[in-house]
């Protein structure tokens, strides 16, 4: 364990520093732009599907439990990234409209 | 050359998550943000399916599945954001979070039984990459379960469900899921295959009662705390993989989701804890509170007296609520105040912070009408105005309007900030029906002495109004 700590020592900064990142990148929203935001979020953390690009595309040609697997997580996270930003730029682009009013 | 290149490519969109979530966190800059968002993140896909090299140099493979697999998720993605009613988002977003939490369970998923079959038994493999396998898999489980009940509380199809004891149900089935993960990790016995099994399913059934019991109004915090979950969920798969963007994107969102739900919960003067466990909307408060309302009366009015009423007055106080967006209302809202203020009435809106469905929902929904910006007004302001206003026009709002938060400790929304409607000179509540709000509890201020109802569907009673305001 201690020495898993020390080979991944890299990511765990990464780590400590987003969670900072996150909190004070976010800190001053104003309450209208809850709704955007938290589906803008739900878009960014489609990022998973690299996870499900890489999985599908190292298994094995007759593994086919991993291939269906894979296949269904691609599908999975391609929904999370592409309907996630879409749905958000509709909710903005409510707002823009009154800007330009 | 290529692992170089995508280690670039990873940076950018590493950068782009950090600056578009914080462009989406101000109404100027918020629609850039979200492009920006999305273009590094088809950079980052595209840079995986390329120039992705594992341990051993090779390239990956299966593309024809690959592309199938991104085609047919982002055309349905697509399609769906696309089509969608402006009343039906909030849900949608859940559903897209669920989709993202399974996605991140499948990973795991598949990482195990790679593992286990590769190296004959997990003897072999260390303790920290099975513990962030099980990471994935648990809260990606919990993300998925809970969005797709938060999906289904949302629109209608899933009603509220909770039993005695609960809430011990819900300890007990966590406590197992962290027993049999450490049982796993610390004897790895042959049977780890059929354990993980078990932890999947008890994750799942985890994440379906945790939702459950949680009112429907709740939902909007409960889908902002799943999302944050899938984030987390989404930072193991980056840890399994040593991938940057995966870390960067998940905890980003897992620790902005956090703060998130949190604002969310200050603005209902409520805490999480509150939300999580306090049963909301159960049983014996509606119930008494129904029996005690069915005895009293309420007055009703006509729309052309409530237009004479409108003509008449200084000021106007719109409240939107979700009946509004079912109605779909807001054009013809817009229309009401543009001859109302012909007429030189003034008209402004009351928002309260989680009228409809989700925080910022009115805001959303009357902008698409065109209304301007300074006419519509935050919680606090609102109440000195509703204090001044000679109508209050009450437009499917309910639990937000409720004096019962006020003055009705028994009340289970009793703290809640509410937009003190009662002060105006006169309150006309448009209304369906005598029905019960979102939370499930009777309203007191429909048989308040200065309070009138006018039945019938949002849409159909303003065009009404607009038709006789201008006959007058």
């Amino acid at each position: 364990m201690l020495d898993w700590i020390q080979n991944h020592q890299q990511i765990i900064y990464i780590v400590l520093l987003m969670v900072f990142l996150g909190i004070e990148v976010i800190g001053r929203v104003p309450s209208v732009l809850h709704t955007p935001l938290m589906s803008g979020a739900n878009a960014i953390h489609g990022v998973v599907i690299i996870g499900a690009i890489i999985v599908m595309g190292k298994a094995e040609p007759d593994n086919y439990l991993a291939l269906l697997l894979g296949f269904l997580a691609v599908i999975l996270g391609a929904l999370n990234v592409a309907g996630g930003f879409v749905v958000t730029d509709r909710m903005l682009e409510m707002f823009k409209q009154k800007k330009s009013k | 050359m290529e692992l170089s290149l995508l280690t670039i490519i990873y940076l950018v969109a590493a950068v782009t998550f950090i600056l578009g979530l914080k462009m989406l966190s101000s109404p100027a800059s918020a629609r850039k943000g979200n492009l920006i968002a999305a273009f590094g993140m088809v950079l980052a896909i595209l840079g995986t399916i390329f120039f992705y090299r594992d341990e051993e140099g090779k390239v990956l493979h299966n593309y024809l599945w690959i592309f199938g697999g991104l085609a047919i998720g982002s055309g349905a993605g697509w399609v769906a954001a696309r089509k969608v009613k402006m009343t039906a988002m909030p849900e949608l977003v859940s559903l897209f979070n669920g989709m993202g939490g399974a996605c991140a369970a499948l990973i795991s998923l598949i990482e195990f039984n790679h593992l286990s079959h590769s190296a004959g038994n997990l003897s072999a493999v260390s303790g920290g990459t099975l513990l962030i396998i099980f990471l994935g898999l648990i809260i990606g489980s919990i993300s998925f379960a809970g969005s797709v009940v938060a999906w289904g509380k949302l629109n209608g199809r899933i009603k509220d469900f909770s039993f005695k004891g609960q809430h011990w149900i819900n300890f007990i089935i966590l406590a197992l899921v962290v027993f049999l993960v450490a049982f796993i990790l610390i004897s790895r016995p042959e049977t780890s295959g059929m354990l993980f099994y078990a932890v999947l399913f008890l994750s799942l059934l985890y994440g379906f009662f945790f939702v459950m019991p949680i009112g429907g109004a709740d939902m909007p915090v409960v889908i902002s705390l799943l999302n944050s979950f899938t984030g987390v969920a989404a930072a193991s798969g980056g840890f399994l993989y040593d991938n940057k963007a995966m870390l960067t994107g998940g905890i980003l969102v897992g620790a902005a989701g956090t703060l998130l739900t949190i604002l969310m919960c200050k603005a209902m003067n409520r805490s999480i804890f509150n939300v999580l466990v306090g049963n909301f909307g159960g049983g014996a408060a509606a119930a008494t509170g129904a029996a005690a309302g069915g005895a009293r009366a309420v007055k009703e009015i006509t729309a052309s007296d409530l237009a004479i009423n409108l003509n008449y007055s200084k000021s106007v106080v719109v409240v939107p609520g979700y009946g509004l967006a079912v109605a779909q209302a807001q054009k013809t809202v817009k229309e009401l105040e543009d001859v109302l203020e012909a007429n030189g009435v003034e008209v402004r809106y009351a928002i309260h912070p989680v009228a409809g469905r989700m925080p910022g929902h009115m805001n959303v929904l009357l902008a698409e009408a065109n209304v301007p910006y300074p006419k519509l007004v935050d919680l606090e302001e609102a109440n000195e105005m509703l204090a001044q206003a000679d109508v209050v026009l009450v437009l499917g709002a309910n639990d937000v309007v409720n004096p019962a938060a006020k003055d009705d400790p028994t009340s289970p929304i009793y703290g809640m900030p509410v937009l003190e409607v009662w002060n105006a000179k006169l309150v006309v509540v448009v209304k369906r029906s005598m029905g019960a709000g979102y939370a499930g509890i009777e309203n007191p201020l429909f048989f308040h002495d200065r309070t009138k109802m006018l039945f019938g569907d949002a849409k159909k009673v303003l065009q009404d109004l607009v038709n006789e305001v201008k006959a007058l």
